[in-house]
């Protein structure tokens, strides 16, 4: 029997003023896997982290759909409840860790006031936990680190406090919104090797949302594509990096330079993905039909769900790409 | 994709800075309009003294100790207070620019000796300056106007200043040096284009203070004698506060519109202008 | 002769060396990509070049003369031999200005006379680039990113210059817009025999557009090699670890899962005695704590500077 998923999100739609950012998006994560949501600017990923807190800025509006988180139905609890699950049984870790922690406090204060707005105990306890926490992510000297202030620590150190609050109360889901993009790549690999480790510590579920697939083939147990705000692919990692089959996706694979690849500039152009993310914005059927060479007439007029390709976990929203078998079923 | 709304049209959509517009428009149309509305000298005796606002149909707001017209000298006084507040401060501001971009773009010994200058002129009273300077000389339209100017430009200076330096490095200035262009096109052609938002803002300010400023040295009668103003009709009416109030409300009514309606004009560029307040 | 010979920089920020004693060379017709992590002075070297930031000590030659003694009018005929693309083009393009100002001005400031040669050369480069015809009345702030970058681009070449330093061109890019911007520059460097002068922290970007790369660490630099060489032989201990640290090289179901440097970057204004990167490093011995290696040819035009680099 299937274990209830942790958080399982139906046919979500987020606009802003009078621009769909999300357009109907449905995705599982179950309990201890790292479910990694992928796309450029503008795919809606960010708005959809946001969301799933009710962190949408004032302008943003949830217009339909459904965020269960443990079967609890998270846009209908009221706002006391919400307090409760933020921070507590969901966490989230931003991109920028110089803006997200407040310069003109200490470390040590910071993750107290986190622990103990969902914890009644003494400020000495917070503090000890708060250094045990800080041991976790792995700041070296700890008991001496948390009375620093920000600015002292570099920005990977700064990343790994902000982790530190984020799992202060043992969150269920945590939700990583760009966590290393601003982060150099020897810090990168380091950060993720440790929320994939408190992970698997904490059987949390880890919602990793970026723009890098080589991160996601690192770091993913599965992976769902995203752009105009509609999932174009959803498979195991495996699975998608051996044979995506969305042109998107594949669009996407290849034009991103491999260190594994001997491509040079002397004998070979780069895979381009022609035209730019701007022409999604109003496109009634498949929103990456104006930049897809394969696209029909009817791709533009008629909006792709994603069905089941081939393998029964591998989603696919594309007509002209499902693999032959099953392309009847598309119709 | 959220279309980009332009100042003008925030602006416009503003209550209180189009209510603050639209008497400013008032103000500045009495004061266009007031050689054809009341083509007589203001300071022409033609009726009794002492008649009251609403009591003659002629002269609907009254007449003053020596039988001068209200209304006709309210309306030439808009004409002063609007000719000299505006001149003025477009004398402050173009000092104020100059100084503070040369300062602000080249820093350095430049900065530090433009800076202290800038200090020198705002440790000295704004208004007990502008006596001095008007007195030294024969009080004219002229000279309370570059008087005035003179005052009001190290604020202007300071804040061109602030912007001039912080615009000073972000990359498209760096593009412009890459490019050979000479300092004086990079100041003025790249980078005081995009400074002109807190320049505007306070001109509306510096306005209204040039012209209270004005008011009360005329009130002080240290202004042209030649002309009358808001404030001389103020202090004329000092005497007759208990009797005639008139005299010195009405004036001193059309003076507070004036600055509020200044006021209210500059917060409203400010929402308009203010990036922060436009639609990503 | 090389188009641009670099001895020794050094570029001072109060405290602070972030260019610290660099040496390299640009040949006429190739793409030096400089590589390395925040802080370790890629993009200053590369203002220092164009004389974008004061240097505190060393030379720039640029086709044999040293244009780090030159200032105001004398250095202006070189400005228009070296140009630059920046990261942002969101900042580095004048917001109030339209493109086709924008594009015009450099070729007005110097002496190019008369709007129609002006507006033909304009349209020439905007169109080259691919940039729409009625781009050139617009704002620049009505493009997408990857289009103000072709109009960053386009204001770098118009002078039509030998050097272009390109800081970090692609890096605020979406991914599927790089691809396009990076054929554009390997496209334009043939037609107009440039030189680039390529700074980035992304491997797999520098892996396909450079013929050579130079390695930099807290101001320095630490490893010089062309392309075959440096990708088939990394000497240099931090460059290995750079390289091994790129995400997505394992294979779908063994991933690449481990952090090959620890330890932060140290302080900048505070670099470690002796090796400045030894206190990362697996190899580190009591000369790397005592003595900085100087950078040295170990293998043919391949410079590493370490104790144990060796053939």
């Amino acid at each position: 029997m299937m274990p209830q998923p942790l958080l399982d999100v139906r046919d979500l739609f987020i606009s802003f003023g009078d621009t769909a950012a999300v357009r109907g998006l449905d995705f599982t994560i179950r309990r201890g896997e790292t479910l990694a949501l992928v796309g450029e600017s503008g795919c809606g990923k960010s708005a959809t982290a946001l969301s799933l807190l009710r962190l949408l800025p004032p302008a943003g509006r949830v217009v339909r759909g459904s965020i269960l988180f443990e079967d609890r139905d998270i846009l209908r609890l009221r706002e006391k409840e919400m307090r409760r699950l933020r921070g507590g049984a969901i966490s989230m870790v931003f991109q920028e860790p110089m803006t997200s922690l407040n310069s003109v406090l200490t470390i040590g204060p910071q993750i107290t006031e986190a622990i103990r707005s969902h914890d009644r105990i003494s400020a000495r306890v917070a503090r000890a936990r708060a250094i045990e926490l800080l041991d976790l992510v792995r700041i070296p000297e700890a008991h001496r680190r948390i009375d620093e202030y920000p600015h002292s620590l570099s920005g990977g150190m700064r990343q790994r406090v902000m982790i530190a609050m984020a799992v202060a109360c043992r969150p269920r889901l945590l939700i990583a919104d760009e966590p290393t993009t601003a982060l150099d790549v020897t810090i990168q690999a380091q950060v993720l090797e440790l929320l994939d480790h408190l992970r698997r510590d904490l059987s949390m579920g880890l919602l990793l949302i970026t723009h890098d697939l080589g991160l996601v083939s690192d770091w993913a147990d599965r992976v769902v594509v995203m752009y105009g705000g509609r999932k174009c692919e959803e498979a195991p990692v495996e699975t998608l990096f051996r044979s995506p089959l969305h042109p998107y996706t594949r669009g996407l694979m290849a034009c991103s330079p491999k260190l594994a690849s001997d491509l040079f500039f002397r004998n070979g152009r780069l895979p381009e993905v022609s035209g730019s993310v701007a022409s999604a914005a109003d496109v009634a059927g498949c929103p990456f039909a104006p930049r897809c060479a394969s696209a029909l007439d009817s791709c533009r007029n008629v909006r792709p769900d994603a069905k089941p390709a081939g393998h029964r976990d591998h989603l696919l929203a594309c007509p002209v790409h499902a693999p032959a078998e099953h392309a009847l079923a598309f119709g | 994709m959220i279309p980009r709304r332009t100042p003008l049209a925030l602006f416009l959509r503003n209550p209180t800075g189009v209510a603050g517009l639209s008497i400013l428009l008032l103000v500045i149309a009495g004061a266009l309009l007031a050689p054809v509305l009341f083509p007589d000298d203001p300071l022409d005796m033609v009726t009794r003294p002492f008649v009251w606002p609403l009591q003659d149909a002629a002269y609907p707001l009254g007449s003053d100790s020596l039988g001068r017209d209200v209304l006709a000298g309210i309306v030439h006084g808009a004409r002063v207070s609007v000719l000299i507040g505006f001149a003025s401060t477009v004398v402050g501001v173009v000092i104020g620019t100059l100084v503070g971009a040369t300062a602000g773009y080249f820093g350095g010994r430049t900065d530090d000796a433009l800076v202290r200058l800038m200090e020198v002129f705002q440790t000295f009273p704004p208004f007990l300056l502008i006596i001095v300077l008007v007195s030294i000389t024969e009080p004219s339209v002229a000279t309370i106007t570059l008087s005035i100017g003179i005052v009001s430009w190290p604020t202007i200076g300071r804040l061109v200043r602030a912007e001039f330096r912080s615009l000073r490095e972000r990359d498209f200035v760096l593009a412009a040096r890459g490019l050979g262009y000479s300092a004086a096109r990079i100041v003025f052609l790249e980078i005081l284009p995009n400074a002109t938002a807190p320049i505007v803002v306070t001109t509306s300010v510096t306005v209204a203070t040039a012209i209270l400023n004005e008011s009360a040295l005329s009130f002080l009668g240290l202004g042209d004698p030649n002309l009358v103003s808001w404030g001389s009709m103020i202090g004329a009416g000092r005497d007759q506060l208990r009797t005639a109030w008139y005299l010195a409300a009405l004036p001193g009514a059309a003076l507070v519109l004036s600055v509020l309606s200044l006021n209210l004009v500059g917060d409203g560029l400010n929402d308009a202008l203010n990036p922060r307040a436009r639609g990503r | 002769m090389p188009l641009l010979s670099v001895e020794a920089l050094e570029t001072r920020y109060g405290a602070l060396l972030a260019v610290d004693g660099v040496s390299l060379r640009i040949d006429a017709g190739e793409t030096l990509a400089l590589v390395g992590e925040s802080g370790c002075g890629k993009s200053t070297l590369g203002k220092t070049i164009l004389r974008l930031v004061p240097h505190s000590g060393g030379t720039v030659r640029f086709d044999g003369v040293d244009i780090t003694r030159l200032r105001g009018r004398a250095l202006k005929p070189f400005r228009r031999r070296m140009q630059m693309v920046f990261q942002d083009p969101s900042a580095s393009l004048n917001p109030r200005q339209t493109v086709g100002t924008l594009l015009s001005a450099p070729l007005r400031v110097h002496g190019v006379r008369g709007r129609t040669e002006r507006r033909r050369q304009v349209v020439a480069i905007a169109d080259r680039v691919g940039l729409p015809v009625d781009g050139l009345a617009r704002y620049t702030h009505e493009f997408s990113g990857g289009q103000k970058q072709r109009i960053g681009i386009a204001r770098a070449l118009i002078l039509k210059p030998e050097l272009v330093v390109c800081d970090e061109p692609v890096s605020a890019l979406d991914v599927s817009i790089q691809a396009q911007i990076l054929n554009l520059l390997v496209d334009l460097k043939s037609d107009y025999n440039l030189s680039y002068l390529f700074v980035s922290h992304d491997l797999g970007v520098v892996k396909y557009i450079a013929e050579r790369i130079a390695v930099m660490y807290l101001g320095r630099i630490v490893e010089n090699a062309p392309h075959r060489s440096l990708w088939s032989r990394p000497l240099h201990p931090y460059t290995q670890g750079l390289i091994r640290a790129v995400p997505g090289q394992g294979t779908p179901g063994r991933p690449n899962r481990v952090a090959p440097i620890a330890g932060d970057m140290p302080n900048p204004f505070n670099p470690p005695i002796g090796c400045r990167f030894h206190p990362r490093c697996a190899l580190a011995a009591d000369i790397c704590r005592t003595s900085d290696p100087p950078l040295r040819a170990v293998l043919p035009g391949h410079d590493v500077a370490c104790h144990f680099a060796s053939a």
